[in-house]
């Protein structure tokens, strides 16, 4: 092969450094995302949720990630797995998970927040309200708190009753219509879309109600008590817009007994 | 007989495989903690991310020490390459020929330039969020978007890069370069004509 006989333009043109310029614009790009990454990405994605739902069932991940404390999940087994309801309460109940799906069932539509940042939109969560178990366990006057206990240990949470009583807070067992899975906490989890999601306790066996609030795992780790999301944890609703309020899907909210 | 061109000096070798190795590694236990069914299928997630998180550290590191301890000077020279764009560079990206190639063609340049910027925001965000978890301050509510963003164009970089590597029968020569260090002089001639004429003197059989 000869040599090319001219180099158009090379004569008079002096070599650029263009090398620095991409990996300094890059640079700048990636680290300046950090103040608008996440609102452009919510308007990308709100953009095509439509064909990533379709998409969903063929994707990977489905923006979740699933996050563990110790090193295996638990396992659930129908024969022997019970929900307990006790603490401050006049009736300890002790449900199994046939009794569990026998309780009016309610569906919501709801988004879910990670404190690390990531977030998925429009769960299809099924379960049961929390006044439900409530009517049945008939909590003490001076139940002021509940806590969540996980089957992984040592994993629990603290819910103080008002938020416990947010109309969209349930107990999940259904997700996007299907058995929750094991992954996210078969058989069943603690939802509150209002808070972070280490508020939302998965493998959920026991429900005890208190007189007040204590440090769960991860407030212990020094995460904040109360998880609001866009309004805790370090961040504001400038960074990260609070969480809507969810639309109840297939059952009108029920009324919540004052005590 | 075939006559062989030096492409690559040893310091670049282990430069770019102790790259490679720290990218998969990094790929493979970022992926287990990403995707929930490899999750659920390793389980061990503490033990997992503190080797992602280890590996990263060990990979910038052994990259530092790499570049510290071998030919330094000539990795200066292979940074001022891949950062020039001559006129035929500029031709070539326009997709215009002929564009006669230096020992780096002009995607190659982009390529390392868009790399080395790669390595520098994996190792912020996956700072930010490995001290996040520790300390609200930070915490930004992006930083996972970052370090997911770069993680899917690394990728699609990466499966160009291998694919031109390993599989594309015109290019695929190029991995004799990375491995043994030389590259056959026709070869050379006909994909890095500029720099194949220069070093042709200096050739061993």
């Amino acid at each position: 092969m000869s040599e090319p006989i001219e180099e158009p333009g090379s004569g008079e043109a002096r070599p650029k450094r263009y090398g620095r310029g991409v990996f300094l614009l890059t640079v700048a790009g990636g680290i300046s995302s950090l103040a608008w990454g996440k609102s452009v990405w919510g308007h990308v994605s709100g953009a095509v949720s439509p064909i990533a739902s379709s998409l969903a069932p063929f994707l990977p991940t489905g923006g979740w990630r699933i996050y563990t404390i110790s090193g295996s999940m638990p396992t659930f087994d129908r024969a022997t797995w019970r929900l307990k309801v006790g603490g401050l309460v006049e009736k300890p109940v002790s449900l199994s998970y046939d009794e569990l799906l026998a309780l009016p069932k309610v569906k919501q539509i709801s988004t879910f927040h990670c404190v690390t940042g990531w977030t998925v939109q429009n769960v299809h969560w099924g379960g049961v309200r929390l006044t439900d178990l409530f009517d049945r366990a008939n909590p003490l006057p001076e139940a002021g708190a509940l806590q969540f206990v996980s089957a992984e240990k040592p994993y629990i949470d603290y819910l103080t009753m008002p938020q416990a009583l947010l109309h969209d807070v349930m107990l999940a067992y259904e997700m996007d219509e299907k058995p929750l899975p094991r992954d996210h906490g078969a058989p069943v989890r603690l939802i509150i879309p209002e808070m972070y999601g280490y508020k939302n306790v998965k493998w959920l066996n026991e429900i005890n109600l208190v007189s007040t609030v204590a440090s769960g795992y991860w407030e212990q780790l020094g995460y904040d008590q109360d998880a609001w999301v866009g309004r805790s944890n370090g961040y504001t609703s400038s960074s990260q817009p609070p969480a809507p309020v969810s639309a109840p899907a297939g059952s009108s909210p029920r009324g919540f007994r004052t005590r | 007989m075939t006559r062989y061109l030096r492409r690559f000096s040893r310091t670049e070798r282990t430069l770019h495989w102790v790259n490679a190795l720290g990218f998969f590694m990094l790929l493979a236990t970022g992926l287990i903690l990403y995707l929930p069914s490899l999750s659920v299928l390793v389980g061990r997630r503490p033990l997992i991310k503190d080797l992602h998180a280890w590996s990263g550290v060990g990979w910038v590191c052994a990259l530092a020490l790499i570049a510290l301890l071998g030919d330094r000077r000539g990795l200066l020279r292979t940074a001022r390459e891949l950062d020039t764009f001559d006129a035929d560079d500029v031709r070539w990206l326009r997709r215009r020929r002929p564009a006669p190639q230096g020992r780096f063609n002009a995607g190659q340049k982009v390529n390392a330039s868009l790399n080395a910027a790669f390595t520098v925001l994996f190792l912020v965000s996956g700072l930010l969020l490995w001290l996040g978890e520790r300390d609200t301050r930070f915490r930004f509510a992006s930083t996972v978007v970052l370090h997911d963003g770069v993680m899917y164009v690394a990728l699609a970089l990466l499966a160009g890069h291998l694919y031109l590597a390993l599989i594309h029968p015109a290019t695929r020569h190029s991995l004799r370069g990375m491995t043994v260090g030389t590259v056959d002089e026709d070869w050379a001639r006909a994909h890095h004509p500029k720099w194949a004429a220069g070093s042709a003197d200096d050739a061993h059989s």
